[in-house]
Parts: structure tokens; C-alpha cells; sequence
């Protein structure tokens, strides 16, 4: 039987940036590491199994992989019991536009070990695609970072490209406790600058190894590169992407690389010195970098497509101002997604609602030349 | 003695009629040709604690209105089908045992599995030394790693859904060790019961796992009849061609034998059971509706020891000496917590994570 997998094919769209593995293929081969060298037990959700593989290709060719009834709630609860039981699972929620009805386990997965006064541990992953830029409209463009990180007990990432997706997903992989992996959707097919260790250097060849064809994959079998190690990312830890003198910018996910570039035209065309910090695990965050950072530029700017009230961005912003008002020559600024109850679809509505180049680099500049 | 209760013995494995799960199934499972009689010593050790579970509650209780704790929720007039249940759960760590998944009304099934009385009189006087949640929790909220018993949450239901995973990890392990999971009528609505439903009978993946409500016609203060159109919670069980049945959870023996069918056919088969138990709601949904004494209810307790004295298993002044020492013990244990110290403030950050002591960010 032929079958045509046209979410995949929509939704997965492919873009060039590096010539590497792209993100969702890391996920895979993280998740591969997962399951043979670090005990990963069930990795699942909706469509997660054969013959999909998930909706954006990421579990593709796995063994531990399968597939679970269409309930979020189920899911998160099967998750915490297999963690309670003392295996390992990465569980998949498809979209978190419908990780909303979880949250109440959330909650509980996230109190388990502190209400019980750390008697028990539940160490899980539950991954989840993010926010906008595939034209996801009002039901596939939510962020869950505000939320996420409202949600104490629980380790948070969100990768901006393939090497931090791989190693993070590893880190989380060996976790004892609950960590949350947000994968933002509009970077899933970007192509990442860094080779993976153990990553074939020839992108074709990696593709030819480990993508699914479309169509009847029953025989289909992934050849996995051999040379794969469970490189890993620690948690807690942000990276500078670009160094600067100026102002600092901190972001995470689909908004960091638009950031960065922005900050590279900026110092090339304009002479700001933009210092451009990838967040990476969102909690616990490295503040140690954030302060060291602001400390030197004594300006900062924070930027995220989450609706922007009662907003991570805004936690960070409080922090800053508290302990380092008298370092901060220039009123320190948000950038975030507009209030509203979605993205809407049509392209001048998601631009005007969500962090777009032009509004990061009129904010960066207008920060970086503020009087101080 | 000629005098015994009578139980099923261990059933055979299930028959081709049973795993169709009909209409017929609760009758075809009472129909045991097999009769067993629980030993004296074992009803003694129902009624011990029976007793034992009811006069901690009583002084929980006791503690609540004299200040000694700021809530009493829990399980007095559940202890006919609690306790049989907690001295058939195969009690250890890991894969091999049960694992529990309860909520606020078992203290009966802990006590049975030899919990000690002074870890709840603890935790309803949320001091340090409180074994289950280190003073942050109400009472009759347990977590005993070393048994398999999970955090008990107050949030109602949400334990169904964990349950699934267990069983999920116990299913692919193999042996013998089950997933039993509690919980009340009223909140068979909520969601999860539904999800506990539909992925305990998965076809690719039937589960390993007791699904048990105790029915006391109550959620809090709403009666169960202007709200649940089935006419059984049991009902539902069935419409996904799960083993189930209704039972009432008042009766020792009857619990004690359907408890034990279920454990035998979960344990061999591999595939889910569900009770629904009668069950007696004796002080109310808890301190906020006052928990005094509420007539009207039958007495699991009364009704055993109606049919032990009978019987001729104990006397009448055994067992008021027994429940007289458990007052004593009890009273004396309430009075020696009052002397230990309330958790301090500086470790509210504690445990955040695994491991992990102090704030850390
Ligand atoms: C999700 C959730 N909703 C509401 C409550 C408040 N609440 C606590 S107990 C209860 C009634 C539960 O009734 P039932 O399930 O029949 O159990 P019972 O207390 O009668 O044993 C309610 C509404 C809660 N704890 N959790
Ligand atoms: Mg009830």
C-alpha cells in the first residue's frame, strides 16, 4: 500500500543554512543514541511510531518508537508512570498548541520528588514542537516557553540549531528528573553549521542513511552512522553566538539565529557591537552569563515570541533590573510575541504578531544608542 | 474451627467465556465451585487492622479539632475492602512488585502493608520527621518508594494516568507484579479515568493493571445520582472488554475474594481488571464538612465483628481490649509528635530536583 504523509511533506519544509545535519535529523540521531546506549526505554506519542515517524520526521527509523492513542493527558501520565517504574522515555506531545490539557500532570511531574521530600525521581522527556514561521496559524504557532518555565521541578531547553538540538537532547536523555525539549518548529529543517560527532561529513550521505522515503517504508531500514556518541550539552548552560561590546541580547529558539544575524549586519553595516547569547536551557538558565555579559555591555535586550505578559523574558528583565540597575546605563527591553489569544495565519498578521528581523534590529539599535 | 468465612479459592486461569468479557462475567467469576475458608489467623489480621487503621483515622481526627494539624481527609468505612486489598499487594521496590497509585482514603491498604501508625499521625502534625512529605503535605498523602507507592496527589483522578505507565514498564518486564490504582466515583468524570480505560485495554497492548473505584455515592457533597447517568461505574469497564465487576466493599470476605480473582487473572493474564466497591463514607468528605460521625451509613467494621463474634474467631472483650490499646498507642503517639519539631523554613528549596538540597539558582 502507498501511502503519502502530506503533513510530513507540508509542514516539513527544507531550508539551507549550513551544509550539516539538519535538526530534526539530530533529534533522530540523539534519540537513536538514546535508545541504544542510554537505556531510552519507549519513545512515543501521537504518530511518533512506524510508519510516520512523527509529524516532522524526528523519530523516523527508531526501534523504541510507537505509537499512543490521540490523548495528551494519557500520554504525560504514561510518561510519569514508565518514569516511576525506573525506565526512560521520551514522550511526544505533537504540537504544543495541545500540550494545554497536560498541564495539571505537568504540574504533578514536575512536584513528584519535592511533595514526596525526595523520595521519588521521575526521569522522563517530553518534547514538543514550538512556536511560528511554518504558517501554523492559530492552532500550530503557540509558544509553551512562558508556561514551561512556570512549571517548577522541570528542566527546560530549546535549541536554535542541530549540534545544541543533538547534545541537549542527550543531556536530557540522562536527566534524572523531568526536562521539557521545545522544539521550535520554523528551525526543525534548517541545516546546521556544526558537524555532530560522528556525523557523516557528506550531507547526502546522511540523508540517504537515515531519512524515510516517501511512500511504502515497510522494508525500509535506517543505516545508522557508526561513529555517534552521546556527545552532550549541559544543562544550565547558554552560549555566546556572537561576541559584543555594546548591548546583549538574550534569546533562545527560532528567534536566536534571526538575532544573530541581525547583530552581525549591525557590527558590519553599522559599527553596534551587539553581544548575541543563546539561552539554550531555559531552566535552569545561566544567569552567570547573562550578568557577566550585561556587567561589560551595560545594556541588554531580551527577545522570544511568547505573548509577551507574564512572560519568561519578563522574569529575566525583573533580574536584571534588581541586580544590575546601577550597571545599566540604558532602560534594559523585552521583545516578544504581541498579546493576543494566537498567531493568525495570513503573513502580515503572524509578522506584526511575533519577533520578526526588522522590530530585533530597530530594538538592538535603538538600545545600543540610547543616551546613557 | 468449623467456623470459618468462606472465600473462593485461587481461581484457574480465565476461562475462554471470562477473557469475552460479557455480560455475564461478574456472576460467572462468583460461581467457584472451590470454596476456601480464610484462616482465623488471617481474619484476626483483617480485624487487627481493621481496628488499627480505624482508631489512627479517629485520631487524626481528634488531632484536627484540637489544633494539632490543619486538615483531615481519609478512609474511615473503607477498611472492609482496604485492608484485604493492602495484604495481597506484593510489596517491595522495582518492576517485580505492585505499584500503587492511590488516593486520599488508604490508609487502610498502607497499614496493611505494615506502614507504621506514626508516619500519619506525623504528617497530620506536618512536622520534620513526617515520612511522606517532610511536613509539606496533608495527611493520608503518602509516598513509600521502597513499596512502589507513588506521591499521593490531592488532585483527584490524575493517578489513573500515571497508572498507565507503570503497567506499561511492568507489562514489557515480565513476571508477576501488577499496577493497582484508587480512586472515587465522583471523579471517574474527569478525564483521566477515561484515558486509565482506554490504554489499559489498548488491543496492540492490554495492561497489567487493577482499576479500582470505591463508590461512596458522594463527591463531597454532590450525590453521585444526579450526576452518572451509567448505572454502574462497572458498566464502563466493560464497554472497552474489561473484566469488571460491582461489588460491595463493605463485606470482607466478598472483598477479600474478588480481590483476590482480580490479583490472580491482572498477575496471569496480563490484562486489566476493574472493581467498583460500595463502600461507606463514615466522617464525611473530610475536616472542611466537619468530620463527625455520620449516621446512616453501614459499618464495615460493626458488620465484621458482628460476623467474628458469631463465628466464634474472637470475643467481644478481645476486641474492645484491642481497640483500647490502639486508643492508648495512638493517643501516646499524637502526644510524643507534639514534641517534635516543624521542617525549617530553610529548606523549602529542598528537592526541587533529585538530589538536590538548597535553591540553586
Ligand atoms: C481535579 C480536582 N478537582 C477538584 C478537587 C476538589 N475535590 C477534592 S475531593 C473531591 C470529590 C471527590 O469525590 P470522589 O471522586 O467520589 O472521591 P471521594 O472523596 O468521595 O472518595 C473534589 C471535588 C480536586 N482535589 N481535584
Ligand atoms: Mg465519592
Amino acid at each position: 500500500m502507498l501511502r503519502r504523509f502530506t503533513t510530513t511533506s507540508i509542514l516539513a519544509r527544507e531550508e539551507k543554512v549550513g551544509k550539516m545535519a539538519t535538526i530534526a535529523q539530530a533529534i533522530r540521531m540523539a534519540l537513536h543514541v538514546g535508545e541504544t546506549k542510554l537505556g531510552v526505554t519507549d519513545i512515543f506519542g501521537e504518530d511518533v511510531g512506524p510508519p510516520l515517524g512523527g509529524v516532522f520526521t524526528a523519530t523516523q527509523g527508531l526501534t523504541k518508537t510507537w505509537n499512543s492513542p490521540l490523548d495528551e493527558r494519557g500520554i504525560i501520565g504514561a510518561a510519569m508512570g514508565i518514569a516511576l517504574a525506573g525506565d526512560r522515555c521520551v514522550a511526544e506531545i505533537q504540537f504544543c498548541d495541545y500540550i494545554y490539557n497536560t498541564i495539571d500532570l505537568l504540574k504533578l511531574a514536575g512536584n513528584a520528588c519535592w511533595a514526596s521530600n525526595g523520595d521519588w525521581n521521575l526521569p522522563m522527556t517530553v518534547m514538543t514542537p514550538v512556536g511560528s514561521g511554518i504558517r501554523g496559524a492559530i492552532y500550530h504557532s503557540h509558544s509553551f516557553d512562558a508556561t514551561a518555565t512556570h512549571i517548577p521541578g522541570w528542566k527546560i531547553v530549546m535549541p536554535s540549531n542541530a549540534l545544541d538540538a543533538y547534545g541537549l537532547l542527550i543531556a536530557c536523555m540522562k536527566d534524572p528528573n523531568p526536562t521539557m525539549y521545545l522544539k521550535p518548529k520554523a528551525l526543525l529543517r534548517v541545516k546546521g553549521e556544526d558537524l555532530i560527532p560522528g556525523e557523516p561529513e557528506n550531507e547526502k550521505e546522511l540523508r540517504d542513511r537515515i531519512d524515510a522515503p516517501l511512500g511504502d517504508r515497510t522494508q525500509w531500514k535506517p543505516k545508522w552512522p557508526e561513529g555517534l556518541t552521546d556527545f552532550t550539552i549541559e544543562l544550565g548552560k547558554g552560549k555566546i553566538v556572537k561576541p559584543g561590546k555594546q548591548v546583549t541580547v538574550v534569546s533562545y529558539g527560532r528567534t536566536l539565529p534571526i538575532a544573530k544575524q541581525v547583530a552581525q549586519e549591525l557590527e558590519a553595516q553599522e559599527g553596534i557591537s551587539a553581544e548575541v547569547i543563546d539561552l539554550r536551557t531555559l531552566w535552569p538558565y545561566d544567569w552567570a552569563m547573562i550578568s557577566e555579559s550585561i556587567k561589560k555591555t551595560r545594556r541588554a535586550v531580551f527577545i522570544n515570541e511568547d505573548t509577551e505578559v507574564s512572560n519568561f523574558g519578563e522574569h529575566l528583565l525583573r533580574r536584571a533590573v534588581e541586580e544590575h540597575f546601577y550597571d545599566l546605563v540604558a532602560r534594559p527591553r523585552l521583545l516578544a510575541g504581541a498579546f493576543l489569544p494566537g498567531v493568525g495565519l495570513a503573513d502580515p498578521l503572524e509578522a506584526a504578531s511575533v519577533p520578526q528581523a526588522d522590530s530585533i534590529r530597530d530594538l538592538i539599535r535603538e538600545v545600543a544608542k540610547e543616551a546613557a | 474451627m468449623k467456623s470459618h468465612l468462606k472465600v473462593a479459592a485461587r481461581t484457574a486461569s480465565a476461562s475462554p467465556e471470562r477473557s469475552k468479557g460479557n455480560q455475564d462475567n461478574v456472576t460467572q467469576l462468583k460461581s467457584n465451585d472451590s470454596k476456601a475458608r480464610i484462616s482465623p489467623e488471617v481474619l484476626t489480621r483483617i480485624h487487627d487492622v481493621m481496628v488499627k487503621s480505624r482508631v489512627l483515622e479517629e485520631r487524626l481526627i481528634k488531632m484536627y479539632k484540637q489544633s494539632d494539624g490543619y486538615f483531615w481527609i481519609g478512609g474511615p468505612g473503607e477498611e472492609a475492602f482496604n485492608v484485604p486489598l493492602g495484604l495481597q499487594v506484593k510489596k517491595g521496590e522495582g518492576k517485580d512488585y505492585d505499584y500503587l497509585h492511590l488516593h486520599y482514603r488508604s490508609s487502610a491498604i498502607v497499614l496493611a502493608m505494615g506502614a507504621e501508625p506514626i508516619g500519619s499521625i506525623r504528617q497530620m502534625k506536618n512536622v520534620a520527621t513526617d515520612p511522606y512529605s517532610g511536613g509539606r503535605n496533608f495527611s493520608n498523602h503518602y509516598s513509600i518508594r521502597k513499596w512502589n507507592i507513588v506521591p499521593i496527589s490531592s488532585t483527584i483522578e490524575t493517578q489513573y494516568a500515571s497508572a498507565i505507565g507503570t503497567a506499561i514498564a511492568q507489562k514489557r518486564h515480565g513476571g508477576t507484579g501488577i499496577t493497582i490504582v484508587n480512586g472515587g466515583d465522583a471523579g471517574t468524570a474527569e478525564g483521566e479515568f477515561a484515558s486509565c480505560l482506554i490504554w489499559a485495554s489498548r488491543p496492540i497492548n492490554p495492561l497489567p493493571i487493577l482499576i479500582i473505584v470505591t463508590n461512596n455515592s458522594y463527591g463531597i457533597s454532590t450525590p453521585s445520582e444526579g450526576q452518572h447517568g451509567e448505572k454502574q461505574i462497572s458498566d464502563r469497564a466493560r464497554a472497552f472488554g474489561i473484566e469488571s465487576r460491582t461489588i460491595n466493599g463493605n463485606d470482607v470476605e466478598e472483598s477479600y475474594q474478588a480481590i483476590q480473582e482480580a490479583m490472580d487473572y491482572i498477575r496471569k493474564e496480563r490484562k486489566p481488571f476493574f472493581i467498583e466497591a460500595r463502600v461507606s463514607r463514615l466522617y464525611g468528605h473530610s475536616s472542611a464538612s466537619g468530620a463527625n460521625f455520620v449516621g446512616g451509613e453501614a459499618d464495615p467494621l460493626v458488620l465484621f465483628e458482628k460476623k467474628l463474634e458469631e463465628s466464634k474467631v474472637m470475643t467481644r472483650k478481645q476486641m474492645d481490649e484491642l481497640r483500647d490499646r490502639y486508643t492508648q498507642e495512638f493517643l501516646d503517639m499524637a502526644k510524643q509528635v507534639k514534641q517534635e519539631p516543624m521542617p525549617d523554613a530553610s529548606t523549602i528549596y529542598d528537592y526541587v530536583y533529585f538530589g538536590q538540597r538548597g535553591k540553586g539558582w
